[in-house]
């Protein structure tokens, strides 16, 4: 029992559930789902389907952190993702433009990360400092990109990567467990992942000890990149349109409040890609319930800075050490 | 021995002062290129105006300045200028009189502050993550008091936003002369106080700071209650401005006055920077809005643009200056 209770993905995931059963009180039929015309239909298909983005980001995010990193222009890389994407949609609505404008997103935002990653590992800018500077201009790169107008796309191809349905499971689910599965096997089957958190832990030992620091921070950052356009795609694509100020507006805020519900340390050196999803859902379950419990949804934000002081108490050495009295494991 | 080490010192006395004439040089250039190219902008009113339209801003970078002085960083001040900005205006359409409203708030900002300082010190949990705690809660905060916008009928709020000081031809707002004394206090705080020298040398190695004896605790904590009461300083000032209290006010301010802060010299680890560099870091950001408004063809997203070029290139410069320094 205590094994259970121990394990860092208890808490958050004790959370999740008792947040899942409280939702009952309100919705009676919280749980149910049925299947329409082949599509999956319920409030726990939605909650999945609307966190698919969050997912992403995060997920970029787990890893930059565990790096001892941190990306704050997630929100702007998704903005400027979606409105180049729209751009492209817009004058050609067919399948063959809406792959032309995947691509032509995805790239751009590979670009903006390697952008990020340049300056953390080549330049040695603070994470922090070198991905605000992206964070400052992306907004005016994605309203430059629109024109300061709100794009609107009228393209079912391009809808179906936000609110489509493959296989009876909405599309978005699938991309984002595509790229977890992905990501959890490149990080976890290879050594990547212990890589990965040796730079986090101490990156000068492990540049002595002959890994590519660099290179590998370079790459992570690049992931999220990646990671983030893909998530514009789909928050745009929901919607069908892009607005250069409100697209993953504060998602690099929620990215992080996960990443850390989810037990990952943010001082770096050691992630839990499981512990992020179940976090990012937590989020996303969380706003949904304020949602349907008629409280004004952006109070949210209270809860969150609650959830968000008590996890860091409870990680940090000092508190333990002052008010709980106990030595950290 | 002083004949050895004169020189030396006198160089990092130069190089100390680099990306501050940094900052001059470039609004100096700006300031002609605005002259040269547009008509009527060498009204000094123009000038006037930038800080007429960014006071607040000003308040708030300036208590932004102390927290970075020490290497920290504080993201909620947006959240509590719009917090304060609702609260003042919830109280005043209660009945309190202006004097104690204006109180209330200046000590409710502090207070925060001052939370997310004890927070950050005794339990040793990073500054950007506290104060991201802290925004969330302070725009929740906002919410839970209304959802809409406030609007303030009280007299006191409408004659100071309509109240001209003369200066000579020139006219300035109450808010600008307010923002100039929170100015001049900081700047005396810093350089001739105990307390100034104190968030220096924790922004230069907070360990050696504490071998020392200094008190860095306390100077820890005292910067987040400045910038704490900096931004409840700056929520007034935008409510005279707005003559409303909005949950919406002042979102992505903590973004506008980091990069004042940058811009104007100060330095992102810690240890090096003046307040000054701040105003003229504000007066950067201005000018950038002016010009664009001069410009006419320009949209207004391009002033997020050059700002995020001007950081680049400032955080640059900075790297440049620090990795020079022994």
């Amino acid at each position: 029992m205590t094994g259970v209770l121990k394990h860092r993905l208890f808490w958050p995931s004790a959370a999740l559930i008792v947040l899942l059963l409280g939702n009952l009180i309100f919705t009676p039929h919280f749980f149910s789902i049925e299947i329409r015309n082949g599509q999956l239909y319920g409030s726990l298909i939605d909650i999945l389907r609307l966190s698919a983005p969050l997912i992403l980001v995060a997920l970029g995010m787990t890893l930059v952190i565990a790096t001892g990193g941190i990306d704050l222009s997630v929100g702007s890389v998704m903005a400027v993702a979606g409105a180049l994407a729209c751009l492209i949609v817009v004058d050609n609505p067919g399948l063959s433009g809406v792959l032309l404008a995947c691509v032509a997103a995805v790239t751009l935002a590979l670009v903006l990360g390697l952008w990020n990653g340049f300056l953390v590992s080549v330049v040695g800018l603070q994470p922090i400092i070198a991905t605000l500077i992206l964070m400052v201009a992306g907004r005016g790169l994605a309203q430059l990109i629109t024109e300061g107008q709100i794009i609107t796309v009228n393209s079912p191809p391009y809808r179906f990567i936000g609110a489509g349905y493959l296989l009876t499971f909405p599309f978005a689910v699938i991309i984002a467990a595509v790229v977890v599965a992905f990501t959890a096997l490149l990080t976890r089957r290879t050594a990547l992942g212990m890589l990965v958190e040796s730079v986090g832990g101490n990156p000068r030992a492990s540049r002595l000890s002959g890994i590519h620091s660099r290179r590998l921070i370079w790459g992570v950052y690049a992931f999220t990149g990646v990671a983030a356009g893909i998530a514009g795609l789909m928050a745009t694509a929901n919607v069908s349109s892009a607005d250069g100020n409100a697209v993953g507006s504060l998602i690099e805020l929620n990215a992080i409040l996960a990443v850390v519900i989810g037990g990952t340390s943010l001082a770096g050196g050691r992630f839990s890609i499981a512990g992020t999803v179940i976090g990012a859902l937590l989020i996303q379950a969380l706003d949904t319930t304020i949602y349907t419990t008629g409280v004004p949804a952006q109070t949210t934000q209270l809860f969150k800075a609650v959830v968000v002081i008590v996890i860091c108490l409870i990680q940090s050495p000092a508190f333990r050490r002052k008010v709980l009295r106990t030595v950290p494991a | 021995m002083t004949s050895v080490l004169a020189p030396r010192r006198r160089a990092w006395t130069i190089r100390k002062y680099v990306p501050i004439l940094g900052t001059l040089v470039l609004l100096v250039i700006m300031y002609g290129i605005g002259i040269v190219n547009y008509e009527g902008f060498y009204n000094t009113q123009i000038l006037l105006n930038i800080f007429i339209d960014n006071s607040f801003l000003l308040v708030v970078a300036v208590g932004m300045t102390f927290v970075i002085l020490t290497g920290g960083i504080d993201l909620s001040v947006g959240s509590v200028v719009a917090l304060t900005t609702m609260v003042c205006a919830t109280l005043l359409n209660d009945g309190w009189p202006a004097p104690a409203a204006m109180i209330a708030v200046l000590v409710m900002g502090a207070l925060l502050g001052f939370l997310m300082g004890c927070v950050i010190h005794f339990f040793e949990i990073q500054p950007f993550i506290v104060t991201l705690a802290g925004m969330f809660l302070a725009r929740g905060l906002c919410y839970v008091i209304s959802t809409s916008s406030i609007s303030i009928d009280a007299p006191f709020w409408k004659t100071t936003a309509q109240e001209r000081i003369g200066v000579g031809t020139f006219t300035i707002t109450p808010s600008v002369v307010i923002a100039g004394l929170v100015v001049v206090i900081a700047a005396v705080v810093l350089a001739w106080t105990r307390f100034g020298r104190t968030v220096y040398a924790i922004g230069g190695n907070a360990n050696s700071a504490m071998l020392m004896g200094l008190g860095v605790g306390r100077t820890r904590i005292g910067v987040y209650t400045i910038s704490g009461l900096c931004s409840a300083i700056g929520g007034l000032l935008l409510s005279f401005y707005m003559s409303s209290g909005d949950p919406l006010h002042a979102i992505g301010m903590e973004l506008d006055a980091i990069a004042a802060v940058v811009i104007g010299g100060t330095l992102l680890t810690g240890g090096s920077g003046y307040v000054l560099g701040t105003v003229l870091g504000i007066t950067v950001l201005g000018l950038i809005q002016t010009i664009i408004t001069f410009q006419g063809n320009l949209s207004s997203w391009w002033t997020r643009i050059f700002i995020g070029g001007l950081l680049f290139v400032f955080v640059l410069l900075q790297r440049a200056v620090v990795r020079r320094t022994p």
